[in-house]
């Protein structure tokens, strides 16, 4: 239903207002409205999950809460958005959501024919098979003639066929519109693995009644950069998006926490001085207020951070950064300089 | 001074004129509808550009590059494209619907009848059966099937196991493939004309009773023909040429099973499913037809002595007919529509893969969306149209 009604209004959106969306609107509409709205996964612990009380956590929800506070100087100012993988571009499209950061690949034809921008990468995953312990799998290289539980709508779908085409094995896909639907079926034995990131693997083993039952295969048989996007031709929007994963990542590499940016502030090292606005003026320059950083690390962290507490140490998950290190600790992680 | 009735009627106004009026009204109208349609679609086409989203239908033709467990004719992700995987899509929607017609069908009439017999204990079931079956959402029970069949069959490698031919798991039912060798072909040829001569025969049987009052066997010929010619075939063909169709058993190799034939979960839980729901409203609409022949035809045929069972095929369910059949298109237009809940019991109907996958993939929402209501609209419109055609026939003929 919910896809009928967003794509009903990308429809009419895309057919009756007579000029499309104007290229500064986001950030005006934001304001306006006094709250972000945030295309989220459905649940995926450690990314982005409510819990009971509705409240929701996790790494790309942070990133989310993070923008609303460059904005507003307040995290809560934030609306979440469910969204199924095969329904979350329409809703951005439609200008459901002002900006999709839900586990999502970044891919070419997601990028230039979608209609939209992606403005960074905020977790480098790679995609991983789950299977029962009993089936005496050690390797993906065996699974030929598996059936594989997977999600529609993911680039999962595709490097799964591409996979085993490569790898001459025959398989069989059965896939579900839900990342649950997905995984109850694994569960009832309907396929004898599952695939997804393995991020997702490991927040989904988490979900298992017996998590020792199933193991992680160790292959890792694709890229999946997963980064937040935003709808194509609002630059300054993306700017925003962007440099708040980057004001983050900077703050971790100069050692600005979310304890400590208060004394930060009287720092010295023109670095930081220029991150926390004390110096130049670069939050004017994408249209918020020069103590934009300040704001993100105050409330919500610096990367590091949100990282230990989502994914890392301080979670279920015990996530290695791996990867997803700064790069000057051995990782991919990498913003440019605020200058 | 001339009468009023003398005087030439005024030659009223070209405005005044109602003739004229509706004329100009049908014209504005349909410019304006026109007009309507066309700035939507040259603004779509503009904004979508304007927003750098992909338009047209090329992506019909673009290689799709994602699986599919479930098809009826070759697909493959290497190959294949977005069209064939539509095409995969409009033909898994086509068979569980025909299929689940057929069934529901049967087991609506059987119901609905039952729920009218004397018998206390069946009229009751049946009417426990409608109460609850047309009282629950279809998706929960589309999800109860898919649920309950997964859970109650056992992995592959504990399968039901029939004569090593037949194997029954959560992987689905295994079935035995038959491979077609030379004269194959002859064999349903046979059957179509068992079918044929079994109406020929049907028809002239018909007429010699209407003329003579004799009966001649018509169901007994009628297997004879339809089952019995085959078989013939296939026993001489085997004699003379070598057996023409054998059969490809499954076995268990790794994992799961190969060769063979599959039917899978996702499948029967959707054929299930929608085939108990509508049944459940087609037992009601039969109800109510049998109860809209007067009482009367069915006294006047027990005094001229029919039996019930005839009473029943040759007098009410006729007339019945006439009140069941456009009710009964609707039910069958509804089961055919709500295949389209299979999305949630990942059944690959042409919901699923097409506005699932295919949009997702290519984000054209506008033209997926579009083609995908066209085909809707199209099935239905056919179904209405075979059930009308069917419906002219059994009214009632005025002489």
């Amino acid at each position: 239903m919910k896809r009928m009604i967003a794509t009903i209004a990308i429809g009419l959106a895309a057919s009756l207002s007579a000029t499309a969306a104007s290229a500064q609107a986001t950030l005006n509409n934001v304001k306006q409205k006094g709250f972000l709205t945030c295309g989220s996964n459905t649940g995926l612990a450690g990314f982005g999950v409510p819990d009971a009380q509705g409240n929701w956590t996790g790494l790309d929800v942070d990133l989310c809460r993070a923008i609303a506070a460059a904005i507003f100087n307040d995290p809560t100012k934030v609306r979440f958005i469910p969204l199924s993988a095969k329904d979350r571009f329409t809703a951005l499209q439609s200008g459901e959501v002002d900006v999709l950061v839900r586990n999502t690949t970044w891919t070419m034809s997601r990028d230039t024919q979608l209609g939209l921008d992606f403005t960074g990468v905020n977790y480098y995953d790679g995609q991983g098979f789950m299977v029962r312990k009993k089936l005496g799998v050690s390797s993906a290289k065996e699974l030929n003639g598996a059936s594989v539980c997977t999600q529609q709508g993911t680039t999962t779908e595709l490097n799964l066929a591409d996979y085993f085409r490569a790898n001459n094995m025959k398989y069989e896909v059965v896939a579900f519109v839900g990342a649950d639907e997905t995984f109850d079926a694994y569960n009832a034995g309907r396929c004898d693995a599952f695939t997804t990131d393995a991020s997702g693997l490991y927040a989904t083993r988490l979900k298992a009644a017996s998590p020792e039952e199933h193991i992680v295969l160790p292959e890792i048989i694709s890229k999946e950069p997963l980064g937040p996007s935003v709808r194509h031709g609002d630059n300054q929007w993306g700017d925003i998006v962007r440099w708040t994963h980057y004001a983050m990542l900077n703050a971790e590499e100069l050692g600005v926490t979310k304890a400590n940016v208060d004394q930060m502030t009287k720092n010295d090292n023109p670095e930081i001085k220029r991150l926390l606005g004390s110096e130049g003026k670069f939050g004017e320059a994408i249209g918020l207020t020069n103590d934009w950083a300040l704001r993100i690390v105050k409330h919500v962290g610096n990367y590091a951070e949100i990282f230990e507490k989502n994914v890392g140490s301080g979670s279920q998950l015990k996530i290695q950064r791996g990867q997803n290190a700064l790069w000057t600790k051995g990782g991919l992680q990498y913003a440019p300089p605020v200058r | 001074m001339p009468t009023i009735a003398e005087q030439a009627p005024a030659r009223a106004s070209l405005l005044y004129d109602p003739k004229v009026r509706a004329i100009a009204y049908q014209v504005v109208l349909t410019v304006v509808v026109v007009g309507l349609i066309y700035t939507a679609a040259s603004n779509a086409v503009a904004n979508l550009r304007a927003a750098r989203i992909a338009s047209g239908f090329g992506f019909l033709n673009t290689t799709s590059g994602f699986d599919i467990n479930q098809t009826l004719i070759p697909y493959s992700a290497a190959g294949s494209t977005y069209g064939e995987a539509f095409i995969v899509g409009l033909l898994n929607t086509l068979v569980v619907a025909v299929i689940g017609i057929f069934f529901a069908t049967i087991l609506g009439f059987t119901v609905g009848i039952a729920r009218l017999s004397k018998n206390w204990m069946i009229s009751k079931l049946a009417m426990v059966y409608v109460e609850v079956i047309r009282n629950l959402p279809l998706l929960l029970q589309l999800l109860f099937w898919y649920v309950a069949v997964l859970a109650a069959l056992p992995g592959p490698r504990q399968a039901v196991n029939v004569g090593d031919m037949f194997f029954l798991s959560n992987r689905g039912l295994l079935l035995p493939a038959p491979i077609l060798h030379t004269g194959a072909r002859l064999i349903p040829a046979a059957f179509v004309i068992g079918i044929v001569a079994t109406i020929v025969f049907a028809r002239w049987a018909r007429r010699q009773q209407e003329a003579t009052g004799r009966q001649y066997p018509v169901g007994l010929t009628a297997v004879g023909l339809i089952l019995g010619l085959p078989i013939l075939v296939w026993l001489l063909i085997g004699l003379f040429v070598g057996n023409p169709i054998t059969f490809d058993v499954p076995r268990l190799q790794g994992f799961n099973f190969r060769g063979g034939m599959q039917v899978f979960p996702e499948f029967v839980a959707l054929l299930v499913g929608l085939t108990t729901y509508t049944a459940g409203f087609i037992a009601e609409v039969v109800r109510a037809g049998i109860l809209a022949v007067s009482k009367g035809q069915t006294e006047a045929a027990s005094a001229l002595g029919l039996r019930p069972g005839h009473i029943l095929r040759l007098v009410v369910i006729p007339q019945a007919m006439r009140v069941i059949i456009p009710p009964l298109t609707s039910q069958y237009l509804n089961l055919t529509k709500n295949s389209s809940l299979a999305v949630a019991i990942g059944y690959p109907d042409l919901v699923q893969i097409f506005m699932g996958t295919v949009l997702n993939q290519t984000g054209q929402a506008v033209e997926v969306v579009a083609i995908t209501m066209a085909v809707y609209l199209t099935i239905s419109l056919l179904t209405s149209a075979v059930m009308n055609v069917y419906n002219r026939r059994m009214a009632i003929v005025e002489r």
